[in-house]
């Protein structure tokens, strides 16, 4: 017996410590791309800053791979997947056989295209430890970017290399910051927090094209740059499976993380996901439901029983030590706090918590993600005692004393 | 394993276990001496309404959500301790933002904070359960 996982970053890991819980024995191997031992993509905005090394945003010990006893083909790219051979190839010609295939060759960097933007010389994308090092190569103290793009990915850029250029403006089409995780007022309250430290942003307007170091801008205006990064969106890597596997938005996958081919599965970034909190299925490329996706496909591909069937979309992110932390979706009526440094939201309907936001005061929000993800039905806690709070408090005696004191219920 | 088990209705809410614990942490031999003028933040805490009090800390659960969502592999399981390894902690929050007892915290030295059952104090055992007066917390094998 041969798994083959292709991807070393999140949801390759968890496939193979969900295979080891099961199985000892069978041969396993990793191929990425990427000739580096796994690493936490998140933390390349900490690396620029200087917060973290390479060497600590390492995502397991450099023992991992012996321990696991797992082969890793480093710097190796899998150019076609034989689902009638059992067969994987890799760029250098070689072919590999496996009995059951875990695809989880996450996202990439989606680029429009910009006219002009060949002609631009210094432009990065920034989802990478590549991508990482050649911007950090490129920063200087005389030099000024801008970022296309007021995401997660765009913003924690900003923020890591803000200390280390000129200027850093920040560009996207949407009339507000963040507009995926944030509501109106919430990034507004980013949007001034992170002007406060020197940001400066061009809010819902475009590029029209790019004159090599100008970017000419929908609404008429014209901005220089010296470093461009497109921080525009990722899409998922589906192209190996294209007409072996059900692709909708993502590879399709259920909630044993299976293809719709037998003994192919897939996890992560690059499978489309049924969000519990609004009911759709859609892309959600966030590293904690990518290994738990990842880690359910290892279990059942070692003829384990695992489902992962509690995806929501869920964030935690802070610029210069204001911390956000959002899950869910964000229907319903809505409980409001404002207080100094306490912002929440909290989105409820029909019994349940839908999504909530919170920024500044994030402590025990996780009380608020389990009630989504296990559809908790607020009548059955201290509903109006948690929106103020998030405790155990809220729960009735009998459920504290099975959380707290493994007594069954 | 052994792990800290509340049992509720023995708590007095006296928060002695936030004192231990910081004690505990402190490797000091003298409380007074370790806890004076110093503002401290447990890794227990009491939670208390209307007569009713008891103490939270990590579950160190079996099935982690924690160290499963961790974006940096600084939270692992060691020897069934949920451990947390500061030096590649970047303060994302992200198991604050999973944990479902509200357990882990946030704190001044530039990374998250949990119980560890004080397996990295010169105690060896919980602090907490060692000073609780009344039996509301334990230090058993309950499966």
């Amino acid at each position: 017996m041969r798994y083959v996982i292709i991807g070393n970053s999140a949801a390759g890991i968890g496939a193979v410590e969900g295979i080891r819980q099961v199985d000892n024995q069978v041969e396993v191997t990793v191929i990425s791309s990427e000739p580096y031992h796994t690493y936490s993509r998140p933390a390349i905005s900490y690396l620029l800053m200087g917060r973290t090394t390479e060497e600590k945003m390492k995502y397991r010990d450099d023992d991992f791979y012996d321990k696991m006893r797992c082969k890793i083909l480093c710097g190796k790219t899998v150019t076609e997947v034989r689902p009638a051979a059992k067969q994987v190839v890799l760029d250098e010609g070689s072919v590999i056989s496996y009995d059951k295939l875990l695809v989880a060759t996450g996202s990439e960097p989606f680029v429009p295209s910009f006219d002009g933007l060949d002609m631009v010389s210094q432009k990065f994308t920034f989802m990478s430890l590549d991508d990482a090092r050649k911007l950090g190569a490129a920063l200087r103290k005389d030099k000024q970017v801008l970022i296309v793009g007021a995401g997660l990915i765009g913003l924690k850029c900003a923020e890591g290399i803000l200390d280390k250029v000129r200027s850093v403006t920040v560009l996207d089409l949407a009339p507000r910051i963040l507009s995926s995780i944030l509501v109106e007022d919430g990034a507004q309250l980013v949007q001034c927090h992170l002007e406060s430290k020197g940001i400066d942003f061009r809010l819902s307007t475009g590029v029209k094209y790019f004159d090599s170091n100008r970017a000419m801008l929908v609404n008429g205006e014209m901005v220089g740059f010296d470093l461009l990064v497109l921080a525009t969106g990722v899409r998922p890597n589906t192209a190996l499976l294209a007409s072996i596997v059900d692709i909708d938005k993502g590879i399709v996958i259920n909630k044993k993380s299976e293809t719709s081919a037998k003994d192919i599965y897939a996890a992560g970034d690059c499978t489309q996901t049924l969000d519990i909190s609004s009911g759709e299925n859609r892309i959600m490329p966030l590293l904690p439901g990518a290994y738990m996706q990842g880690e359910c496909a290892g279990v059942n591909m070692a003829d384990g029983n695992m489902s992962f069937d509690k995806a929501i979309p869920m964030n935690a992110i802070g610029f210069f030590g204001k911390h956000i932390i959002t899950a869910g979706n964000y229907s319903g009526e809505v409980y409001t706090e404002n207080v100094k440094d306490r912002y929440k939201r909290l989105f409820y309907s029909d019994n349940k918590l839908n999504g909530y936001i919170l920024i500044g005061n994030v402590e025990k929000a996780g009380i608020y993600t389990s009630l989504i993800r296990e559809r908790t039905p607020l009548d059955s806690i201290d509903f109006s005692l948690i929106c103020e709070k998030p405790g155990l408090m809220a729960f009735t005696k009998e459920e504290r004393n099975q959380k707290l004191g493994s007594v069954s219920l | 394993m052994k792990r800290v088990y509340v049992n509720e209705k023995w708590c007095l809410g006296c928060h002695l276990c936030e004192y231990y614990c910081a004690f505990g942490e402190s490797n000091k031999k003298d409380m007074a001496r370790a806890l004076k003028d110093i503002k401290i933040n447990p890794k227990i805490w009491i939670e208390e309404k209307d007569g009713v009090s008891f103490a939270v800390s990590c579950r160190h659960c079996k099935e982690p959500l924690c160290v499963k969502s961790c974006i940096t592999g600084a939270l692992t399981i060691k020897d069934g301790v949920v451990t947390i390894n500061k030096d590649k902690c970047i303060s994302c929050y992200t198991c604050i933002l999973i944990c479902p007892y509200g357990a882990v915290s946030p704190s001044e030295d530039g990374a998250v904070q949990k119980c560890e059952l004080c397996v990295k104090t010169t105690w060896g055992t919980p602090a907490c359960v060692e000073g609780c007066p009344n039996g509301a917390i334990v230090f058993e094998e309950r499966g």
